[in-house]
């Protein structure tokens, strides 16, 4: 569902860039808001959340739409770990809803999904492991990257059982926000790729705001 | 396939690991009615790489999964591929039972101390102590299987258990692509309706296959499929 937020950009505590193909790392505590813009529209966030206090405890995309019995992400659902806890509350959403299945793409997989000569190609999961592996302070190993969230983008499932990438129903400036339950660590990827409509063949930046 | 070399039963609730060569089959079949199998995979050369249901799901295009799909790890490679299924959909986005499932539920926790090995266990559980066996734990879980069952979506997205999808003696095989351990337990789908904690096992048949070809229904499937015996074949160069 399509909320907006009352939050206004000159209160934010924190505002960073994303330059398409780049990556940000960050904590934010309980009760503070965060929110991923798609600045120029079309862009994929593929975003994982850790429990900042013990990053075993970590997003779960089942444990999300199961418990919420929907497979969409939008207002009002609320993250949760593989603990099954919550982690964090969409608290508004310009967009209309964000994709949790479809998980990220990786040098790996992209030579399955496109050509065995594309593993070259930036991935997100290629800019999730040059940031954890700049970032040892924050506990997160390889072992602790799973299902992730793609916000932005837009999977869509059939009765039928067939799952596909569609266009995005993102656009210029559209955002989701989060309010988080307990302290998470973020780290988000600003989807290079260059093979799907998912980044509009053409990345572009996001930004990050934290509120308190 | 050739004659099961190996059969045994898994009562409801219970659970079990084994490492499974490359060319091994696994058969499962129902020994009752809508019973649940959830089952992760990781490769016994490197821990770190493990089943993949996101890759899996959207190489293939497909939100079910049944015959002429392949199992995916996170590096791009075949852990299994589904041979023979009488089922047509098994779920990949139902996740794990947990205690909190059992409360809301009203299914009642019985311990070994009153029930002995009656007693009630938790998929989420089930896997952590078949995963600690290996040194593995929380950190290396992930969406796993929950083959016989199936979960649908409807246009919206909205999911919902489809009670009666499996019958008893509905079966599906596993061929096994490259060196896989599994994980497996028969506790219920955490979406399960069953009034009662439901025991319900399977027969487990394990076996050999031929090594599969560009004929192959796994292989034909889908172009994606076909890169992804590629990356299997890579990963083998050099082997017998």
């Amino acid at each position: 569902m399509t909320i907006a937020s009352p939050q206004r950009e000159e209160n934010a505590v924190f505002r960073q860039f994303i330059d398409a193909g780049d990556h940000y790392i960050g904590t934010v505590k309980a009760g503070q808001t965060i929110r991923i813009v798609d600045v120029e529209g079309n862009e994929a966030a593929d975003t994982l959340f850790f429990n900042a206090n013990d990053p075993s405890e970590r997003y779960s995309a089942v444990d999300t739409v199961r418990e919420q019995g929907k497979v969409y992400l939008t207002t009002g659902t609320e993250l949760r770990s593989n603990l099954n806890n919550v982690m964090l509350t969409i608290s508004a959403d310009t967009c209309g809803r964000h994709d949790t299945l479809g998980g990220a793409c990786a040098s790996e997989s992209n030579t399955v999904r496109y050509d065995l000569e594309k593993r070259h190609m930036h991935s997100c999961r290629d800019n999730w492991m040059l940031a954890i592996a700049n970032h040892p302070e924050y506990g997160i190993t390889k072992r602790d990257i799973a299902h992730n969230i793609n916000f932005f983008m837009n999977v869509p499932v059939t009765a039928n059982g067939e799952l596909y990438f569609d266009d995005g129903i993102s656009g210029p400036g559209k955002y989701v926000e989060m309010i988080a339950e307990m302290d998470v660590v973020v780290l988000i990827s600003n989807c290079p790729q260059l093979n799907n409509p998912c980044s509009g063949f053409n990345p572009t930046p996001l930004e990050v705001l934290i509120w308190d | 396939m050739s004659e099961p070399a190996y059969q045994t039963h898994l009562p409801g609730g219970q659970h079990w690991s084994l490492r499974l060569r490359r060319g091994s089959t696994m058969t499962l079949t129902a020994s009752a009615p809508d019973t649940n199998v959830g089952m992760l995979m990781y490769n016994p050369e490197n821990l770190l790489e493990r089943l993949n249901l996101p890759d899996t799901l959207k190489c293939q295009h497909t939100f079910k999964l049944t015959r002429g799909n392949c199992l995916y790890s996170d590096m791009g490679r075949i852990f299994a591929s589904i041979i023979e299924d009488g089922l047509g959909w098994h779920d990949a986005v139902g996740g794990n039972l947990h205690a909190r499932h059992m409360i809301d539920k009203g299914w009642q926790p019985v311990s070994f101390q009153a029930a002995l090995n009656d007693r009630t266990q938790t998929g989420h559980d089930s896997f952590l102590i078949e995963l600690a066996k290996y040194g593995l734990g929380k950190r290396d879980l992930a969406a796993n299987l929950n083959l016989f069952s199936k979960i649908a979506a409807d246009d919206e997205g909205n999911l919902s258990f489809v009670p009666g999808h499996c019958k008893t003696g509905d079966s599906v095989t596993l061929r096994f692509e490259m060196d896989t351990l599994v994980a497996l337990h028969t506790c219920p789908h955490p979406l399960d309706p069953a009034r009662e904690y439901p025991k319900r096992g399977v027969d487990i048949a394990l076996g050999t296959a031929p090594t599969p070809d560009e004929n192959d229904v796994c292989w034909q499937h889908c172009e994606e499929n076909a890169r992804g015996f590629a990356n299997n074949r890579l990963y083998h160069l050099g082997a017998a």
